[in-house]
């Protein structure tokens, strides 16, 4: 009885947002504001229904309710609690569900707060999410229907897949669902000023909001789902440029040149073709991804369930929703008024550099994740692109780019000297100059990576050094405080940044491996350390059978006991299936890494040890990449007024 | 400087980065593709040795030998077989009469010298490349997963 309750909530939420969409947007236009307020309240009731309505399908996983198919299909009794309630997201339906559930929040979150946003302008923003819900949930109810019972329940599920029961994978798609809906909010607020036909620095700083969010959540959500295929999937790697994976990396980059962007938008009235342009993209990014992941057209670890309808009615969502804004921007942008002035060189230059790559990035990003769809298509032939062809295109853009970065904040508006900023990076040169040479005579780097780990010591230090002149001298403190939020949320991000590009440049080009057949007591050194296997024995989990080896690591040069690792091989008799649990240790500067292979008492077993260098970086710089951009979405931003009457007569309003 | 020149500047730069990045793109296509072959194609196409390409299909009844490290198995599309040699461990979901991917290179000999066996999903899946493989050699049994 109470699944039919969430069914309906999720067409009654429907109903408010077809009234969403459509309502205020006349309203708008016509200047009637109790209409146009009509929009705050659908918001909220969509909020409210949509809330209903999962907490209806986690009730149900909950209490194993296998009467519904999705239950039977991706849970079973046995397993833990924590994952039957991550699993009502943990497969296509009901992580459809969540993003709907995510995007009636931000919804309601536009509606309530966003002090000082016009009505009609808040309005039109409302409508435009109400329609992308319109598109979801329709999408939801008609093609991947959570609530479908199943006429013969089963006495017990499927199980969920082994490789999904994990804390990382628990929090996963939330957080990049954040980065998704904040995208199409984003969108939303780039459409709303088209059908208004003016984008005002005061848009722009109520935008900004959302879009850092967008972007710290992507950041976090693609960090997370690359440390879990790092210690999950056993192979050492944390980054395959896998289909699913691209789709989710071009949505960031392009919210990453957005955020960038909209700030100059508010400061500066300038880019704001650019601006709108990035937003639509990034949103057609995100359609794009979720139409990769659930249409099956791509083999893929992380392909949904596949189905060539759901792939249709996505491909027609996209096509709607891309084409129309496009079609929009076509007819409106030429007569949006532009903004000031700059030249070349100047914080506006490096922006419009920065933009400029980031864009070719993602196009080529693009390409490599479609050319083989494409060519299939086309002749039948069969090929895979894989990580040799993105290092070789992606990486080449990025360098000039990072090191772009490290002098622009030096850099002043409207008209810079370069010559004075360089002058005032000399000990960033020198740092840089010193990793040149230390990577040089580490030896076996090549080329790219002493080029990665010099770049990343001169933006490192070029960004110190950018953020403590700003305070430094008499009355520091004073000044630390009263800086803007987003000189330090910048700071913060860039210096991140660097981090993680000395983290991936280490890891790729100084990572050490050993393959090796072991028995109980064997020993093999690698990497200054010596690992011994002292044995391997049986163990029991909450629904997995397991083998588990004992492995001692000491330091080879004086014996010291640095870590006792258990890997594991799990077999999970529900699925049928086996999974390895790598065991890793982490020394801050570099991660010790063990996988069990198979193997049985008298042949030895296939163990396969890795010395990952400066890999912690990547997570923990990532993590402070998403802070920074927090940091910097709790700022206010000092707007730069237009002399348009109009805008100071609706920021009374 | 004018808003024109400016414009121009722009557009210049922008051609710029996209010429990069098509030269990029375009080299490391001619270096980087890697295309996919069954069992069948390996002969119908005469793929020469040497060359990094894919091969996929389903691992052959009782083929498998497994030497330490070392693993030599077949695998077939229901009309041609290719014999595989491949070092280092199978991945977990690795069976006979599953279905995998594996990169690598042909030798002299017709072994095909894998690098690596890719089998990176549950066991009800089959790489759609593999399938249509199969269906191409009429021997697609939907069932039989």
């Amino acid at each position: 009885m109470t699944v039919e309750t969430g069914h309906f909530a999720l067409i009654v939420a429907l109903i408010l947002a077809v009234m969403q969409s459509t309502v205020p947007l006349w309203a708008a236009a016509r200047g009637n504001r109790e209409l146009m307020n009509l929009a705050r309240h659908t918001a909220w009731g969509q909020l409210i229904c949509v809330t209903l309505a999962f907490c209806v399908l986690m009730y149900a996983f909950a209490s194993s309710d296998f009467s519904v198919t999705v239950v039977a299909m991706n849970s079973h009794s046995a397993k833990p609690f924590l994952y039957k309630l991550a699993a009502s997201w943990g497969h296509h339906e009901g992580s459809l569900l969540l993003w709907i559930l995510i995007l009636s929040l931000f919804g309601a979150c536009v509606a309530t707060f966003c002090r000082g946003m016009p009505d009609p302008l808040r309005a039109r923003v409302l409508a435009v999410q109400g329609m992308i819900g319109v598109g979801f949930m329709l999408f939801t109810l008609l093609t991947s229907n959570p609530f479908d019972r199943l006429i013969d329940a089963p006495l017990d599920g499927n199980g969920l897949n082994p490789l999904l029961q994990d804390p990382g994978l628990v929090f996963h798609p939330p957080l990049l669902y954040f980065g998704y809906v904040g995208m199409s909010t984003a969108f939303s607020f780039a459409v709303a000023a088209l059908i208004e036909g003016r984008v005002t620095p005061d848009w722009a700083r109520w935008a900004r909001t959302w879009v850092l969010i967008a972007w710290a959540g992507l950041t976090m959500g693609i960090s997370l789902g690359s440390w879990w295929a790092y210690y999950e999937l056993g192979w050492g790697g944390f980054w395959f440029w896998d289909p699913v994976e691209n789709a989710s990396f071009m949505p960031w980059l392009m919210a990453t040149a957005l955020l960038h962007c909209i700030s100059v938008v508010a400061k500066r009235d300038a880019f704001k073709s650019w601006t709108l342009l990035l937003a639509i993209l990034g949103f057609s990014m995100s359609l794009l991804g979720t139409f990769i992941v659930r249409s099956g057209l791509l083999t893929s670890v992380h392909a949904f369930a596949t189905d060539p309808e759901r792939g249709v009615f996505i491909l027609v969502l996209l096509g709607i929703t891309v084409g129309g804004a496009l079609l929009l921007f076509a007819i409106r942008a030429p007569t949006m008024e532009g903004g000031g002035g700059f030249e070349p060189v100047s914080r506006e230059g490096a922006l419009l550099i920065n933009n400029l790559l980031l864009a070719t990035a993602t196009a080529t990003v693009l390409i490599g994740t479609l050319y083989p769809l494409v060519l299939e298509a086309v002749t039948g032939e069969k090929v895979s692109v894989g990580p040799p062809f993105f290092n070789a295109t992606f990486v080449p853009l990025m360098m000039p780019m990072l090191a772009v970065m490290a002098l622009a904040p030096l850099l002043s508006w409207r008209k810079a000297s370069a010559l004075a900023a360089f002058k005032q990076l000399w000990v960033a040169g020198i740092a840089a100059a010193g990793v040149l040479l230390l990577s040089v005579w580490i030896s076996g780097a090549g080329v790219a990576g002493i080029i990665g780990m010099t770049v990343a010591a001169w933006l490192a230090a070029a960004t110190a050094y950018s953020w403590v002149r700003r305070w430094w001298g008499k009355g520091a403190l004073r000044r630390l405080i009263s800086l803007p939020m987003e000189v330090h949320g910048m700071s913060i991000a860039h210096f991140a940044a660097a981090i993680v590009v000395a983290g991936i440049t280490a890891t790729s080009v100084w990572q050490s491996e050993a393959v090796k057949l072991m028995k109980a007591g064997d020993s093999v050194d690698l990497a200054g350390y010596t690992w011994r296997l002292d044995r391997v024995y049986d163990a029991v989990g909450p629904n997995y059978q397991a083998v588990r080896g004992e492995m001692t690591v000491t330091r080879t040069d004086d014996g010291s006991q640095v870590s006792i690792l258990y890997p594991e091989r799990r077999f999970y008799p529900v699925a049928q299936q086996n999974t390895t649990e790598a065991a890793i240790h982490t020394t801050g500067l570099a991660d010790l890494y063990v996988v069990l292979g198979e193997g049985e008492q008298t042949g030895g077993w296939a163990m396969r040890l890795y010395h990952n260098p400066l890999v912690p970086w990547l997570w923990f710089g990532a993590a402070f990449m998403a802070l920074g951009g927090l940091v910097s979405a709790a700022g206010r931003i000092r707007v730069r007024r237009t002399r348009t009457a109009n805008t100071a007569a609706e920021a009374v309003a | 400087m004018k808003p024109k020149t400016r414009r121009l500047y722009v557009v210049v730069l922008a051609l710029l980065a996209l010429g990069t990045a098509a030269v990029l793109v375009l080299n490391a296509f001619e270096d980087n593709l890697v295309f996919f072959y069954s069992p069948s194609d390996l002969v119908a196409k005469n793929v020469p040795a040497g060359q990094a390409i894919r091969i996929g299909g389903l691992v052959e009844e009782a083929s498998l030998v497994k030497d330490g490290l070392d693993s030599r198995f077949k695998i077939t599309d229901g009309v041609r077989t290719v014999a595989v040699a491949f070092s280092g461990s199978l991945p977990d979901l690795f069976r006979e009469g599953q279905g995998i991917v594996t990169f690598g290179r042909l030798d002299a000999g017709g072994t095909f010298q894998a690098e690596e066996v890719l089998a990176k999903h549950d066991e009800n899946y089959m790489p759609p490349e593999v399938a249509d493989a199969l269906k191409a050699a009429g021997k697609w049994k939907p069932d039989d997963q």
